[in-house]
């Protein structure tokens, strides 16, 4: 049998090499940490905290704004200094408790449930709600939402994305490497709230390793496979991966829930155990400091609310000049234009460069040479699609699928023109989106 | 924050490939039919191919110079360009009227329509059909020494035997590049192993071609008409080289089989019917004036979108 993959898609190089075999260290913050009230798909959480007042580490300190949302808690213990727009990775200002670190890590009480296979349905996802648990991959979308499909009956397939395909992190595979049980685990728990599902593993075979040891800890489990996938990008993209797994497609209208599947991150299945098993709420994630302008790339057990400036510092600080910082992975990642921003739950890295490859190259014309089309995972004419939104061409963008587009990149990334395609189809799909809102 | 850092939208690397590459690759694999152009018609040969890749490069140079923009030579795509056409004209043609094909390639068929990547017509083609028009006389004077002067195609046409060994090898007379089915082949193979084309257009081109041939030439299952059709009259440096030109063909994946079908289709015409034994050149600019029309239906249907059903509103 052939790899399972999707069609399209490109091959940059992976640098995972560079922290791969880092194993996790933790790190204990020392300054302020920075809670975003908005670190997550949905309305911002409302603090339920004051400036002044003393909190301990798993205090909830903001509530969910709404169904779509998520309640965030202290990751140390320490004072509530103020609650102000500070800047987030992505670059957006956002209102935010800052926390004085008192650096004892003076713990709430967190209740243990030793039986996970007595609790209901609504205990569980309550207990996942509780705990903040979002979407760790990236899209930070609340994991109790994505776990109340309309339909419980018809989910035949929960994944979990393993592909980790973005070039130089390494955070899901330590995680893999070196505590493979609390996925598994928190696999068992998803597996409990759909008795007609199968849980799938969807591994990408640069990772013989954690295939090796998935399929060691699930030999006995008759619910659960590992499915190794084409080492290729975007394999973790939610609906390349569920067609690699089960050939079902999906569209840009459509749920996971409406094919079947619920597909859920390493990070986050694992923050579904410590919810539900050990009661903790998300506080803490595996966090990759690499790129070749850091003196020694690391893979850290963080506090989220952390300083990414030190994370950096931890890591050794720079290694050269650096000319390129990225939060989050190369393809998908977000430029920073400085350090001074805290991890939230979605914060997977911080990528330093000495050389900015984007600026490195200058834009040509257009040859038409069709690498954009043949390196599409969504099948679309990136070229096309450019130029409709250089020109405004709202309607033809949209007769030729424009909306489809997941922006993984892929089309700028084989651009021989080193046109900045993905760009361009973005600005024109985030314009029709904002004025069909408006509708 | 005194010192910033650069910011970009996503994704922040870049593939090693450029379009310059690309096009020295283009060059790369012309040059096996190059050298034996060379090697088949001498020195003439040699002249003829620098003459005319210094006249395109000379006008891309002098128009962007003329109209105050950047120059763009070091993309490659006038020495491709220059290289393809001296390949589709015979040895013997005066190097004046190389140097005006030249110009009439970039300025009129590239430049003027805003230059590369916004043509919609092969400039070296382009350019052969106009010199076949200015100066008929000395684009169909294919007299070699040791060859007869009559293209295997004309012979055929005429009722001759050809040699099919000959047409392989290229020892027949024609264009300095067309003659050498094994060269243009190698070459061929160079393109589709670096990735540059795929086998969509060229092999539909050559298909259709074959099934056109075998239903309407009047020759039926005579196999060595085919092969000798297929190997004669530049289809090959046609079908490899100039019909899977980037900018004058379909983006679309389903459009690239489409537009190779209508080469097909188009090449038998007019070799079947047309006045003249030839066919390719023509073929392949009128199929490249219906590529946006090619291009409007073969919108390809994105991933997990189902056909549309229309509604009744």
């Amino acid at each position: 049998m052939g790899l399972m993959t999707f069609k399209g898609g490109v091959h940059p190089y992976d640098g995972k090499d560079l922290s791969k075999d880092k194993p996790v260290s933790e790190l204990l913050p020392k300054g302020d940490l920075v809670y975003p009230l908005s670190q997550h798909i949905g309305a911002p959480a409302t603090p339920i905290v004051a400036v002044g007042d003393t909190v301990l580490r798993g205090q909830k300190i903001a509530e969910a704004g709404g169904f779509v949302s998520s309640p965030i808690y202290a990751s140390v213990s320490g004072k509530v200094k103020a609650i102000e727009p500070r800047r987030v990775p992505v670059g957006d200002m956002v209102n935010s408790i800052v926390i004085e670190n008192d650096g004892q890590m003076k713990e709430a009480e967190f209740v243990k449930t030793d039986d996970v296979t007595k609790l209901s349905n609504e205990e569980i996802i309550g207990k996942i709600k509780e705990a903040g648990v979002v979407g760790m991959g990236g899209a930070g979308f609340p994991t109790h939402v994505k776990l109340s499909p309309k339909e419980p009956d018809k989910i035949e397939y929960i994944i979990a994305n393993c592909a980790e395909c973005e070039p130089y992190l390494t955070s899901d595979y330590r995680r893999m490497i070196e505590q493979p049980e609390k996925l598994v685990a928190g696999m068992r728990i998803v597996l409990q709230l759909f008795p007609r599902a199968k849980g799938v593993f969807g591994v990408e075979d640069n990772k013989p390793d954690c295939i090796a040891k998935l399929k060691e800890l699930t030999k006995d489990e008759s619910r659960m496979e590992v499915a190794e996938l084409k080492t290729k990008y975007p394999q973790g993209g939610e609906r390349q991966l569920i067609y690699a797994v089960t050939k079902r497609s999906i569209n840009s209208k459509m749920l996971p829930a409406d094919a079947g599947c619920i597909v859920d991150n390493v990070e986050t299945l694992v923050a579904i155990y410590n919810a539900v098993a050990l009661g903790q709420p998300l506080m803490n994630r595996i966090f990759t400091v690499t790129g070749n302008a850091v003196a020694n790339p690391q893979n850290f057990y963080i506090c989220i609310g952390t300083n990414y400036q030190e994370m950096l510092d931890a890591a050794g600080g720079f290694k050269g000049e650096c000319k390129k910082m990225i939060a989050g992975g190369p393809m998908m990642g977000f430029a920073m234009f400085g350090l001074d921003v805290p991890a939230t739950k979605t914060s997977s890295s911080l990528l330093c460069f000495t050389e900015d490859e984007v600026e490195a190259f200058a834009e040509t014309a257009c040859i038409n040479c069709g690498r954009c089309v043949e390196a599409c995972p969504e099948l679309l004419v990136p070229s096309r699609l450019a130029d409709y939104s250089k020109n405004g061409l709202s309607d033809v963008f949209e007769k030729w699928h424009g909306l489809e587009c997941v922006e993984c990149g892929s089309c700028s990334y084989v651009c021989p023109a080193k046109r900045p395609l993905a760009q361009s189809v973005k600005t024109m799909k985030k314009q029709i989106l904002a004025a069909k809102r408006k509708k | 924050m005194s010192d910033l850092f650069n910011v970009s939208s996503s994704p922040h690397i870049r593939s090693k490939d450029t379009s310059s590459r690309i096009m020295q690759y283009v060059v790369l694999a012309l040059l096996p039919t190059t050298l034996f152009g060379i090697y088949n018609f001498g020195i003439k040969a040699v002249i003829l191919i620098a003459v005319t890749i210094a006249s395109c490069i000379a006008s891309e140079w002098g128009y962007e110079k003329i109209v105050h923009k950047k120059s763009t030579i070091n993309d490659w795509s006038c020495v491709v360009t220059g290289l393809l056409l001296a390949l589709n004209l015979p040895a013997t043609l005066p190097w004046w009227e190389a140097v005006i094909g030249g110009f009439f390639a970039i300025v009129v068929v590239k430049m003027l329509f805003g230059g590369l990547g916004q043509n919609f017509m092969n400039p070296a083609l382009g350019a052969r059909c106009f010199l076949l028009i200015a100066f008929a006389a000395d684009m169909t004077n294919f007299t070699i020494d040791s060859y007869s002067g009559a293209t295997p195609l004309a012979l055929m046409r005429n009722g001759e035997s050809v040699n099919l060994m000959d047409m392989l090898i290229g020892k027949t007379a024609g264009t300095i590049g067309e003659t050498s089915v094994i060269a243009i082949l190698i070459g061929a193979i160079i393109l589709i192993l670096l990735g540059v084309i795929d086998l969509r257009i060229p092999g539909t081109y050559i298909i259709t071609f074959v099934v056109f041939m075998l239903l309407f030439s009047g020759h039926g299952f005579d196999m060595n008409y085919i092969v000798a059709q297929l190997c004669g009259g530049g289809l090959m440096l046609g079908a490899f080289f100039m019909a899977t030109d980037y900018v004058t063909s379909p983006i679309t994946p389903t459009g690239r089989i489409v537009f190779g079908i209508c080469l097909g289709i188009f090449t038998g015409l007019f070799r079947t019917f047309g006045a003249n034994a030839e066919g390719v050149s023509f073929a392949i600019i009128l199929s490249n004036l219906l590529v946006p029309i090619i291009e409007k239906y073969t919108v390809p249907r994105a991933f997990g979108v189902v056909k549309e059903v229309k509604k009744h509103e």
